[in-house]
């Protein structure tokens, strides 16, 4: 995994709770046995008005002028904010693999879905929680001020504001520590290699039906 | 005192931490072909081999084609991801039901149906509706591709212990309300959020009543409700589904585990981070209408009016909704006609399932309107035994299309898809927008309530025909 840097990203604003990793990156690009190149069939659906298959080239198809990440100020956006439970839904990793090729560092929302929260972890993208209180005052200062950016650094845990404002995030320290390290997790786990093979041959002889 | 959680959680820690996390053992793999080849892959550069091969169980189910199958797969996209999971397989020697095996179907419907889910298991599957199997008592989730190239690799996963809800239903439900109707009230109350950071553990009479087929269903949308897993106690029922199946323990062994298994109870008395209490007399026949699971009514309601809404956030999400699926606020349910029926996903595509839906149609056929109406078995042994039992000539006569095993239009990776603007009555488990084809409108209902609209046309009590 890549180390996560610190990130002072434009904030493209994303204004619907519950978006889906359907949403995010739709099944047909599933079919691919790729981890890149998702990117540019991210939000598929809203951001083209035809249909996507994969393999399109972005030149032929047909932007939908009113979805917000074909806005020409908000091109070149480092940090997706959105609302409650972004990610809910598949469990495919393809949705974070598809942020993350698009160019995002950082996604922040008052919640995410679990499985989605997990799997941008593991490939060093950030999901960031704030309140819902602090979240709407982005949404609308992200909305009145064109170039508007915000500064994320994981090792304070701190956003920081154009105005100065410091708001505190929350992250677990392992998650953490691999994050700012880019730490590989299974590399991390076969070190109680050990430990596991005792657990198993433990198990076998007392529960040997799990073994067939 | 220890919930059913605490005590799978216990039994397979092998190490505590780091911080808050803690390393679990993995004692069901189950793969699919759409969130594996990247996992492999990243396996094989890295050097590494399987941890343990008899844990994995591995089956291509998004992709099959759901009709004549001797040709294979006409998409070369679809059959390369395809033909890419049989090369894992064979590679390194894991267990595969291939497309043409009898045993092939959809993931969450065969593990189950082999014995290879058992009571007390931890099970992973990249896929987010593996939390079916935790309708046997098992620990069961979904997982990205990372965590499936880690499970290959070490057999443990580092998680973070989930709170713990019970949700407690208890009564009798009424003629023609069924499991998915349960979920869907459950999750129309605490919504799609309600329980993410959850654990659930579904309880109560309602509950010690349903089938395993039942169970599934319910612990199946456990993952619409946000929880990553969903669970229920070991009882006669789970013991008996097992009893017999290919992968459960025979003679001495079998003694032990039911011993074991029956273990598998919170304890009395225990509690819980949060109870949510639902009387399944009051729970009636569910259909969606929106692009949400959360976004549900029962069939004797009306299409919600935005304007009553005072949340901007919500209303405005709601009008969005109304617009994608097409509807005008206040509507009657009743007055929403389909196009497609759909039955069929790992929702609701068991024997039962087929049989609750052959019941509705029997000596009836599908409305002129009904442009398609399908029934696809969750897997080959499903659709063997419904044959045996005569659904197939039910379904056929009655206008249905009977087809091969597979995900097939729940999410549409393969050939059966809704067109633009088409209405259709699924039973599979998610109607967001485009899930069953681009610009698709999808309803969620039960094999019941989805057999009734195909007869009328549009939706109708089920209770009310048969």
């Amino acid at each position: 995994m890549e180390k996560f840097l610190n990130c002072k990203g434009l904030v493209v604003p994303l204004d619907r709770a519950n978006v889906d990793t359907d949403a995010i990156i739709p099944k047909q690009f599933l079919k691919s046995i790729n981890r890149s190149g998702f990117g540019r069939y991210l939000f598929d659906e809203w951001r083209y008005l035809d249909y996507g298959e994969p393999g399109m080239e972005v030149a032929q198809r047909k932007p939908n002028p009113d979805f917000v990440l074909n806005q020409v100020r908000y091109q070149g956006a480092r940090i997706l904010l959105t609302r409650a439970n972004f990610g809910c839904g598949s469990s495919r990793e393809h949705a974070p693999w598809a942020l993350q090729d698009y160019g995002f560092q950082v996604i922040i929302a008052p919640s995410f879905a679990d499985i989605f929260f997990n799997n941008t972890f593991k490939i060093g993208l950030l999901p960031i929680v704030l309140s819902e209180n602090i979240v709407d005052q982005m949404f609308r200062e992200v909305n009145l001020n064109v170039g508007y950016y915000l500064v994320v650094n994981l090792e304070d845990q701190t956003v920081v504001t154009p105005s100065g404002e410091t708001h505190i995030f929350e992250v677990d320290s392992f998650r953490k520590k691999n994050l700012l390290n880019g730490l590989d997790e299974i590399e991390l786990t076969l070190q109680y290699a050990e430990k596991i093979k005792a657990f198993e041959d433990k198990k076998r002889i007392e529960q040997p039906w799990l073994f067939t | 005192m220890q919930t059913l959680y605490d005590k799978l959680w216990k039994n397979h820690v092998v190490h505590d931490g780091p911080g808050d996390t803690a390393l679990l053992y993995i004692d069901r793999h189950l793969v699919h072909e759409v969130t594996s080849p990247q996992a492999f892959e990243s396996l094989r550069i890295a050097g590494r081999k399987p941890w343990r091969l008899d844990s994995i169980l591995a089956v291509a189910d998004h992709n099959v084609p759901t009709t004549e199958r001797a040709n294979g797969i006409s998409d070369p996209i679809s059959r390369l991801q395809v033909e890419t999971l049989d090369r894992n397989c064979e590679e390194l020697g894991i267990t595969e039901f291939k497309m043409n095996d009898l045993r092939q179907g959809i993931v969450h419907v065969i593990g189950p149906e082999q014995g290879a889910t058992l009571p007390g298991m931890t099970v992973v599957c990249g896929d987010s509706h593996t939390s079916t199997h935790g309708a046997f008592a098992c620990l069961a989730f979904g997982i990205g591709t990372s965590e499936v190239e880690h499970v290959l690799a070490t057999q443990c996963l580092s998680i973070k212990k989930a709170l713990e809800m019970q949700i407690l239903v208890d009564g009798t439900l009424g003629h023609g309300v069924t499991a998915k109707d349960v979920a869907l009230a459950i999750i129309g109350k605490i919504g799609t959020a309600g329980g993410t950071g959850y654990a659930i553990e579904f309880s109560g009479s309602t509950i010690c009543a349903l089938s395993m087929e039942g169970r599934m269903t319910l612990c199946n949308m456990a993952i619409e409700a946000g929880a990553r897993a969903g669970m229920i106690a070991v009882d006669d029922i789970t013991i008996d589904y097992i009893s017999g199946r290919p992968l459960a323990p025979k003679g001495d062994s079998w003694e032990k585990a039911v011993t074991y298994w029956r273990t598998l109870k919170s304890d009395e008395g225990v509690e819980f981070n949060q109870i949510v209490k639902l009387d399944a007399a009051e729970i009636k026949p569910q259909v969606t209408w929106g692009t949400s699971p959360e976004m549900v009514t029962t069939v004797d309601g009306r299409v919600p009016d935005p304007l009553k809404i005072t949340d901007s956030v919500k209303r405005n999400d709601m009008q969005r909704a109304l617009k994608y699926m097409g509807l005008a606020p206040n509507m009657l349910i009743s007055e929403i006609y389909l196009d497609k029926i759909f039955i069929g996903s790992c929702t609701n595509a068991r024997i039962e399932d087929l049989r609750a839906a052959a019941e509705v149609v029997k000596d009836r056929h599908i409305a002129k309107n009904i442009k398609l109406a399908m029934v696809v078995p969750g897997s080959g042994l499903v659709k063997l035994q419904a044959e045996e039992e005569g659904l197939d000539k039910v379904f056929l006569n009655a206008g249905f299309e009977w087809r091969e095993p597979g995900c097939s239009m729940c999410l549409a990776m393969n050939d059966d898809y809704l067109s633009p603007g088409e209405r259709c009555a699924s039973t599979s488990n998610r109607n967001f927008e485009g899930r069953q084809g681009p610009a698709g409108r999808t309803h969620l209902v039960s094999p019941a309530m989805a057999a009734a609209a195909a007869v009328a046309g549009h939706f109708v009590d089920v209770r009310n025909i048969y």
